[in-house]
């Protein structure tokens, strides 16, 4: 039981050890090895050397798309470890900003909904606007064409006539229902210029904001700012954004005949299929859920492994519309390479030694990629 | 205790051992926290890290850093690692531009 070497001429872990740095083993009643072992010299005494160079992580790393839709992308990422991929999904949840209405002046509302729930509401439409053309609205600032982007919303709901009773509100009444498509936008300076053929809008158009009855209307005017979702969730540029590991699926011994449909119709995921020779084979574990069905009872533990894998991340991002899927993910790792500039700055601050130095060498270093993708679109 | 340093970033130097800091960062969460941690325990000649947020009403991040001694400053590694992470981030952003061209040709053949 000694260490090998792998195809690079580095040491390699010996098997079971290796089995419990890159797998999450799950048991019928518990898991095991959950903990990831990222400690540098965690196997040093068998002169294998567990630190992490960017240089060997890019040689290691892999992504690969699996769905990309409009709102929508799926993709594989192997070769990172957990606290990467969280980090990532933390920032992608409440770091990356987005432009949502903050300020409502109201003029008039006569509609049953009180104005601090119709603001509140106002403030949760995704905006279909590009937040990298804004500035931050310093607190006390003067809302301007960098800052703020300004709608009017002016609804009155009158009868229309000659409607039987018995009709539905919306054929009897004139702006019945009040929706994300009537705020229209005001733009404040030279934003007409700018926006041009591209105006400002809701990314949905079919948002319910009120309902109205004659006589009753709404007056308002809202100003949308920049922000994001760590002041207030309005300011999220996700849906969801969530990874899992990817599910592994392993037949220890050979599952033939009655055993092989016993195990098939077991499954709720529907992970396995049996041959034309009867062997049943996991021909879908990446739909496993890790119910635990399979090997719950009698002696199916012996016969089936289910474990996953630590440094592949099955990562989905849902965009509310406003920004790509695919951008969104760009943007969260700009903000990433931003924050540690930020940190390095202020350390170098502290340490009393030339800060601009050290903002050059992280910024400047690692933008290139990022910058790549921002001016490509 | 040396305290040095503005108000957002503290360095915590213990005696005059530059081999053991706490560096204090305000403004950072687990999102900085976990993954600078993560990053300093795989930097070789780092022998502890660890990170706490002390009370989530209080706007603190401990970072605390303890290298061999000899070697690497405290310091040094931390801000090693946190240049190491904005590199991890790009060689991301790489391979999934990468892999998003790699996904649209496939997709037009």
């Amino acid at each position: 039981m000694g260490s090998g070497e792998d195809s690079d001429g580095k040491r390699s872990l010996p098997e079971h050890l290796e089995r419990m740095r890159s797998r999450v083993e799950v048991g019928s009643k518990v898991p095991s090895n959950s903990e990831g072992v990222y400690y540098s010299g965690a196997y040093s005494s068998m002169g294998v050397d567990n630190s992490l160079s960017v240089s060997d992580l890019e040689k290691r790393l892999k992504v690969k798309i699996l769905e990309k839709e409009k709102d929508r992308i799926v993709f594989e990422l192997i070769g990172i470890d957990a606290p990467i991929a969280n980090t990532i999904r933390r920032i992608l949840l409440s770091e990356v900003p987005t432009m949502a209405i903050e300020k409502v002046s109201f003029f008039a509302n006569s509609s049953v909904i009180h104005e601090e729930i119709l603001a509140h509401r106002l403030g949760l439409i995704p905006l279909d606007v590009d937040p990298n053309l804004f500035d931050y609205m310093e607190e006390g600032a003067e809302p301007s064409e960098v800052n703020a982007l300004k709608f009017r919303l002016k609804v009155q709901c009158t009868k229309v006539a000659a409607v039987p009773a018995e009709a539905k509100p919306s054929l009897k009444y004139h702006n019945s229902d009040v929706f994300s498509s009537m705020l229209e936008w005001e733009p404040i300076g030279e934003q007409a210029e700018v926006f041009g053929s591209k105006p400002p809008k809701p990314v949905n158009d079919d948002i319910l904001i009120a309902k109205l009855r004659p006589g009753q209307e709404i007056d308002l005017e809202v100003l949308a700012v920049k922000g994001i979702s760590k002041d207030h969730a309005k300011w999220s540029p996700v849906a969801t954004a969530f990874y899992r590991m990817l599910p592994q699926v392993e037949l220890l011994k050979s599952i033939e005949g009655a055993d092989a449909i016993e195990l098939k119709d077991m499954c709720p995921s529907n992970c396995f299929d049996i041959e034309e020779s009867g062997k049943a084979v996991a021909v879908r574990p990446g739909q496993c859920t890790m119910c635990r069905e399979c090997i719950r009872h009698g002696d199916w533990e012996e016969k089936i492994r289910l474990s996953r894998v630590r440094d592949h991340f099955i990562f989905s991002i849902e965009s509310t519309g406003a920004i790509a899927p695919e951008d969104l993910f760009m943007r969260a790792l700009q903000v990433l390479v931003d924050k540690c500039g930020n940190v390095v700055e202020r350390l170098t601050e502290s340490l009393d030694v030339s800060s601009a130095q050290a903002r050059a060498s992280t910024n400047k270093e690692h933008l290139s990629h990022l910058t790549r993708m921002s001016t490509g679109r | 205790m040396a305290n040095s340093g503005g108000e957002d970033l503290c360095l915590e130097v213990a005696g005059d051992d530059p081999s053991c800091a706490t560096i204090v960062l305000r403004g950072e969460d687990h999102t900085m926290g976990n993954a600078v941690r993560y990053m300093l325990a795989r930097r070789p000649g780092v022998e502890f890290a660890g990170y706490s947020i002390p009370h989530p009403s209080e706007d603190r991040l401990n970072i605390r850093v303890q290298t061999i001694a000899g070697g690497e400053s405290a310091a040094e590694a931390f801000g090693g690692s946190v240049k190491d992470l904005a590199g991890v981030a790009d060689v991301i952003a790489k391979s999934f531009l990468g892999a998003l061209e790699e996904f649209s040709t496939s997709m037009k053949q």
